[in-house]
């Protein structure tokens, strides 16, 4: 038990956001005479040092390295994004030199900077770059690196690239080829699992050759089914028949779709799991036969088979159940010879019967809210075993200390269909690590570009706290306290989710959004209350830019009449409607009366801010201002949600009853040239949709590159430019639909 | 000077004093004696002689009249337009109950076409004028009253042109109008109202804002309203660079009118409501035979994004409106006044660290400079002047610590940020402005050349480049330069280089000063041999950096482009008390 009290402390330590808090707790320890903790948690304290690139809050994994157990020198991390950063922390941690391999496109990024060597792969596609095993493989010689991690996705299960590297004699941090292979196809996995004695949904894997062959299976195994490329990854391609008519047609389409995307035309038809639980379970083993299970991650709340929050533990699983799913996830490692971290999924139902899903055999995006209940750090756990070393731990040392939950933040709209990707620059970026208990993993900053060639994931916000409330007030904070700016984001949609009573109650299901917003997501719908607050916030805050309009500084020629008011009578438009606000003013209290209510709102009132905390009604409430214009127009982040309202004085409101109403006239559907030039590329061809802000050619003059971009989201109807070809200004390139 | 303007207060104060050519020469005393002689026997004092109502009845009954301008039904006509009145135009320009109106009871004198009726005066005369706050600050107003349906545009337009297709015109004039409506026509007395803010805001040294909605010249009265229009011209001319002067076009204007607002500092625009050209589409068409509508000709889309004659637009009176007072709070209110400096909340040692990767590293690949301007500048607030014109050059006010300064940047996205005819004009005319009124001006420099091309040397780039390297040379003010990327040829020199007296001159890391790119050089300097590929690499590691420039104090120092916001803060606290000037002269001779 001594290694897992140490590590309660080194996590403690780690959370604590200042150093000087950390000392003290490291003199507290001298005073009880605690030599060894004490020790470790200063080299936590020295190796945590912030670093020179991104000053990142120190992370919810402890595990100190100890300085005698070498693993590589050199390491090299095959991935981009937040991944890699995470893992360049984790070698630098534990003394080891880091190469970064990026695309063209990513030359400035974060992970480059961070590492201490940077090789460029190729182009930014990902098939040129990230996927180009030949440059990575070159880029592992050149450098030497002893060792590759290859993070999650790209070539992460790719049991080629570990067999190549195996070939070289550069260890793969993460399993060994076999295990991938094993684990690698749905229906092999499903019968290996089921040898190991672990659960398995009941149904059929295989070559189904025909439509009624598929219906006779589904009545043995009992509808409603679910049918899917046996390929396939995730949820992709997933139908659901609920009669044989419905079995007839997802056979159809999913045989075609297995055929043309993957090239290989087995199914798997199997039992559908209703109101199902997706909850996973971490493993972790070792080289020498030993496996541990890291307990559960509640990843249920998911847009068309992706994840948007987990958590650790489940509020559903009870102690025997968790311990019945770690036993099986650890009997199925050790059936496949498993070694370094990975994840079986299960699918949970209502009754906690699991069945065994897919086991993925890497490092997984939401392996941080592991590391904040247990105290391990994977990455450094996976080097070591890569390097041989056993596990210092045993079953009965994992502990689950607190909750954490994890919000993915993506660039992205989640007013359509929960959230289609969004690209820009992140013109602002502050992450919300001044809060305790925060911990983001990211691999951008202010500046950054978030481009069409990746996953548009922003950061992992991970927020921990003893009980699942306090983990969960503190995520409502981080994302209150989260500013993103330049690109649209899902912040609106995750706070909603982690705010809604279903989700608090814990009565969720994969089903959990289309069930809650069957309208789709539409954002924070305003009561009365909270309309009165809004309301409250905008007004005042218009009177403060007003006011401070009139405070000139410095010696005057025409000495200033400023209009000394205390009272103002506005109009505040907010969605479609107008609302007569009267508000008044003392010191830094703003009295507003809205909407037959009344509502006092203080607070600093920084203008250049992008925060805008705000004590409404004696509560604390984290705003943002997303722009202020002089015609009154104010967007307002408010509980994550932003709203446009107009703050217009009385005079101005009954004039601005005048103006018509004006259509915006749309010039977006044509791309003209804007400049004499010549056409380097055509990126689309008749018939494509592409998103806003997608590339759609590039056009050179004066020895310049200029992109130019769709300006909204279309199909694209015709194309009027090819390559090499010389434009003149104004001339027609794309027409869109 | 002060004697002419006590002149013309004086006389503005008599009713019905004739604007005169005259009325501008030194005689001014003369002046007024006939001015009083005349109004003695002007047709309304005899009305009023006969009149049952006492003094106080009456000036109550005028100020009633003149408060609802052309009648509770025109301003109905008006809202419908989607337009306000001029009075309701003030009102929400200025600071509430702030704005001091004068000459309220002005009347038209013109006495042909029946316009002595008293069914055709309105006290105030199409226009309303006075003095007023915006944010506490004194401005100077007038508004003027409705407008003319576009046919007697035309008519009095064609009149001033003199061009023979009166007879055309007139007809339909008589049929489509309501007599009665000439207000926002250009009157004697209009003018005379006009001319006399004007002069009393030179007097106090403050700002004149005209909110233009004008039916041209009143053909009723011929040449008296030819005269005024010259008034206010010579006004606008000798009150250019001693107090800032803005023209918000808030409806048609045209023919004469047009000129007035040419001539002031910044023409804004409402969209759809408001026209400015000198010949409407009638009598193009009968001239040049084109088609073409009133907005194709003169609308705000034109006029912001093809002549670059108007500045900006806004989508309807109350933005407009509301914008002019966040615009005016920029200003100075004379080139007696520094540059005010507002409360400022965003530190002025900000480290802006987006900067620091948005130049990217292939020197052939655009970025948008709004996003560095957005970046250093205060809350981001940046008021943006020609933003649809010449987008090669971005111009625009923003205030760094509080205080106002004139941003000039190059675009690189737009044509690579070239300087062409229309980015030269358009940068010069806005360092003239900032230099004029005492702005300081931070310039952004990423400039690959001028462009070349038979289009642009036809069209004098030789000369039109010259403006602004005129500009900027003659530039008093504080100039502080930042070279982001390509400071290339003779266009390093013109924007805001250290020879043309830049006071502090930095480049970022990205920084290359030459006298073209590489590419091109080593074509030249290694005309005919092989290794092309070898030298131009020589040359890039010679010349594609900041050091060439550097070691020559061309700049003076390589700053990281975080650290940007904080350099040019602290330098305008020093540079607050530069003192420059240049040798004395009547005026310069700039290459127009």
């Amino acid at each position: 038990m001594q290694s897992a009290s140490s590590m309660d402390t080194q996590r403690a330590v780690c959370s604590l956001s200042s150093k000087a808090a950390a000392v003290s707790i490291v003199l507290s320890m001298l005073m009880t005479g605690d030599a060894s903790t004490v020790l470790k948690v200063l080299e936590s304290i020295l190796h945590s040092s912030p670093d020179a690139v991104q000053d990142n809050a120190p992370a919810h994994y402890s595990t100190v390295s100890s300085p005698s157990e070498k693993t590589f020198d050199k390491i090299l991390i095959a991935n981009r994004g937040e991944i890699a950063c995470r893992v360049i922390k984790t070698c630098r941690k534990m003394g080891i030199q880091t190469v970064a391999v990026h695309s063209d496109v990513d030359s400035s990024a974060v992970h480059v900077k961070m590492a201490d060597e940077a090789v460029c792969v190729g182009p930014a596609p990902t098939n040129k770059s990230y996927l180009n095993m030949d440059a990575i493989m070159e880029a592992v010689r050149a450098t030497g690196a002893q060792a590759v991690h290859p993070g999650y996705g790209f070539l992460s299960e790719n049991k080629e690239f570990a067999k190549r590297l195996a070939a070289e004699n550069v260890a793969f941090i993460g399993p060994d080829t076999h295990a991938i292979m094993a684990m690698g196809d749905k229906i092999e996995s499903k019968l290996i699992a089921k040898a190991a004695q672990v659960n398995t949904i009941p149904g059929f894997d295989g070559v189904v050759k025909t439509a009624e062959e598929a219906v006779t299976i589904s009545q043995e195994i009992g509808y409603p089914v679910m049918i899917k490329a046996s390929a396939g990854g995730g949820g992709k391609g997933m139908r659901i028949a609920w009669n044989d008519d419905e079995t007839r047609e997802g056979f159809r389409f999913s045989s075609q779709e297995a055929a043309s995307s993957f090239g290989d035309d087995r199914l798997l038809i199997e039992k559908f799991i209703d109101n199902p639980r997706h909850i996973e379970i971490q493993v972790l083993a070792d080289k020498h036969g030993n496996a541990l299970w890291l307990n559960e991650r509640e990843c249920s709340i998911q847009r068309r088979n992706q994840k948007v929050v987990e958590e650790a533990p489940s509020t559903f699983l009870d102690p025997e159940t968790r311990r019945a799913m770690g036993e099986q996830a650890v009997q199925l490692a050790r059936a496949v010879q498993y070694s370094s971290a990975g994840t079986v999924e299960f699918l949970v139902d209502s009754k906690k019967n699991f069945y065994f899903l897919e086991m993925n055999t890497r490092l997984q995006v939401e392996h941080p809210i592991t590391e904040c209940i247990t105290g391990l750090d994977l990455v450094e756990q996976m080097i070591r075993v890569a390097k041989g070393y056993t596990l210092k731990y045993k079953q009965e040392d994992i502990p689950i200390n607190g909750w954490a939950i994890e919000s993915r933040v993506y660039a992205e709209d989640p007013y359509k269909s929960f959230g289609l990707p969004s690209i820009g620059r992140l013109s602002q970026y502050q992450e919300p690590l001044n809060l305790s208990n925060v911990r983001v993993d990211s691999g951008i900053q202010e500046g950054s570009d978030i481009s069409i060639y990746y996953d548009p994931m922003i950061s992992k916000l991970v927020t921990y706290g003893a009980t699942r409330a306090e983990a969960l007030a503190k995520m409502e904070d981080a994302l209150d306290n989260y500013v993103i700016r330049g690109v649209t984001h899902n912040i609106p949609l995750l706070r909603e989710i982690i705010t809604h009573p279903r989700f608090i109650s814990g009565d969720i299901t994969t089903n959990f959004l289309p069930e809650v917003y069957p309208e789709g997501f539409k954002g924070l719908q305003l009561g009365a209350d909270t309309r009165r607050e809004l309301l409250a916030s905008a007004a005042a805050l218009h009177i403060t830019a007003q006011l401070r309009s009139q405070r000139l500084l410095g010696n005057l020629r025409v000495s200033n009449a400023p209009v000394e008011l205390s009272r103002w009578e506005l109009v505040v438009e907010l969605e479609e409607g107008s609302h007569s606000v009267v508000v008044t003013k003392s010191g830094n209290v703003y009295t507003v009366e809205a909407d037959g209510g009344q509502v006092e709102v203080s607070g600093e009132w920084n203008l250049a801010s992008p925060l805008l905390p705000l004590s409404i009604n004696g509560t604390q409430r984290m705003l943002q201002c997303l722009s202020r214009d002089a015609s009154g127009k104010i967007v307002l982040q408010y509980l994550g949600t932003s709203f446009k309202v107009r703050v217009l004085s009385k005079l101005a409101a009954e004039l601005n009853s005048y103006m018509p109403e004006k259509v915006p006239e749309d010039t977006s559907s044509i791309l003209r040239s804007p400049m004499p030039g010549t056409v380097v590329a055509v990126s689309v061809k008749p018939g494509d949709e592409v998103a806003e802000g997608q590339e759609i050619c590039v056009i050179e003059a004066m020895k310049m590159q200029n992109s130019l971009t769709a300006a909204r989201q279309a199909k694209v109807k015709s194309v009027h430019c090819k390559a090499g070809e010389t434009v003149g200004e104004g001339d027609l390139l794309v027409e869109l639909e | 000077m002060a004697a002419l303007s006590v002149a013309r207060m004086s006389c503005g104060l008599l009713n019905g004093f004739r604007t005169s050519f005259r009325s501008l020469t030194p005689l001014k005393h003369g002046a007024v004696a006939t001015a009083i002689l005349h109004t003695s026997l002007h047709p309304d004092c005899r009305r009023y002689s006969v009149s049952h109502l006492s003094v106080k009845e009456r000036i109550d009954k005028k100020r009633a009249a003149a408060l609802v301008g052309g009648g509770q039904q025109r301003i109905d006509a008006q809202h419908k337009r989607g337009k306000l009145t001029a009075r309701e135009r003030v009102e929400l320009l200025l600071d509430p109950e702030s704005f001091v109106e004068t000459d309220m009871f002005v009347e038209h004198r013109c006495s042909d076409f029946g316009m002595e009726q008293d069914r055709n005066k309105f006290p105030g005369d199409s226009v309303v004028t006075g003095h007023g706050r915006i944010n506490g600050r004194l401005v100077y107003v007038f508004s003027q009253v409705q407008c003319l349906t576009i046919l007697q545009l035309c008519y009095s337009v064609a009149k001033i042109y003199k061009l023979r297709i009166t007879c055309v015109i007139f007809p339909s004039f008589c049929f489509s109008q309501d007599f009665t409506v000439f207000g926002g026509s250009l009157s004697g007395a209009h003018a005379q109202k006009i001319c006399k803010i004007m002069d009393q805001a030179m007097t106090v040294g403050a700002p004149v804002i005209g909110l233009n909605d004008s039916g041209g010249a009143r053909i009723q009265e011929g040449v008296e309203s030819l005269a005024g229009y010259a008034d206010i011209f010579l006004r606008n001319v000798l009150a250019s660079g001693v107090v800032p002067q803005i023209s918000l076009i808030m409806g048609p204007c045209a023919g004469g009118a047009v000129y007035s607002p040419a001539l002031t500092d910044f023409t804004f625009m409402v969209k759809d409501t408001s026209y400015l050209f000198i010949t409407g589409p009638d009598v193009v068409k009968s001239v040049t035979n084109e088609d073409v509508t009133q907005e194709e000709l003169g609308g705000a889309k034109t006029h912001t994004t093809v002549s670059g004659v108007a500045h900006r637009a806004f989508e309807d009176d109350v933005e407009a409106l509301l914008n002019m007072r966040e615009f005016f709070n920029f200003l100075p209110l004379s080139n007696q006044d520094p540059a005010p400096i507002r409360e400022c909340h965003d530190s002025s040692n900000r480290l802006v660290h987006s900067l620091d990767t948005i130049v990217p590293f292939e020197t052939t690949k655009a970025y948008d400079m709004l996003d560095i301007i957005q970046a250093i500048v205060d809350e981001s607030d940046f008021f943006e002047i020609m933003p649809n014109y010449a987008k090669n050059i971005v111009v625009g006010f923003a205030r760094m610590n509080g205080r106002t300064v004139g941003i000039v940047g190059n675009q690189p996205k737009v044509a690579s940020g070239c300087l062409d005819i229309n980015s030269s004009v358009k940068g010069a005319r806005f360092v003239r402005f900032c230099d004029a009124f005492n702005i300081p001006i931070i310039t952004f420099v990423d400039v690959p050349g001028f462009l070349p091309g038979t289009a642009q040397e036809y069209g004098g780039i030789i000369r039109h480049g010259a403006k602004l390297l005129y500009a900027f040379a003659e530039a008093t003010v504080p100039k502080i330069t930042i070279i982001t990327r390509k400071a290339y040829g003779g266009a390093y020199d013109v924007m805001s280089s250290k020879h043309l007296r830049g006071d502090m001159n930095y480049a970022w890391p990205t920084a290359e000063v030459a006298v073209m790119g590489a590419k091109g050089a080593v074509q030249i300097i290694f005309r005919g041999k092989e290794n092309q590929a070898e030298a131009e690499a020589e040359y890039v590691e010679k010349f594609a950096n900041p050091f060439p420039a550097a070691v020559r104090g061309f700049v003076d120092d390589i700053i990281e482009p975080a650290t940007t916001r904080k350099k040019i803060c602290r330098d305008l606290e020093v540079l607050a008390s530069k003192k420059q000037s240049n040798p004395w002269k009547k005026h310069a001779n700039i290459p127009l």
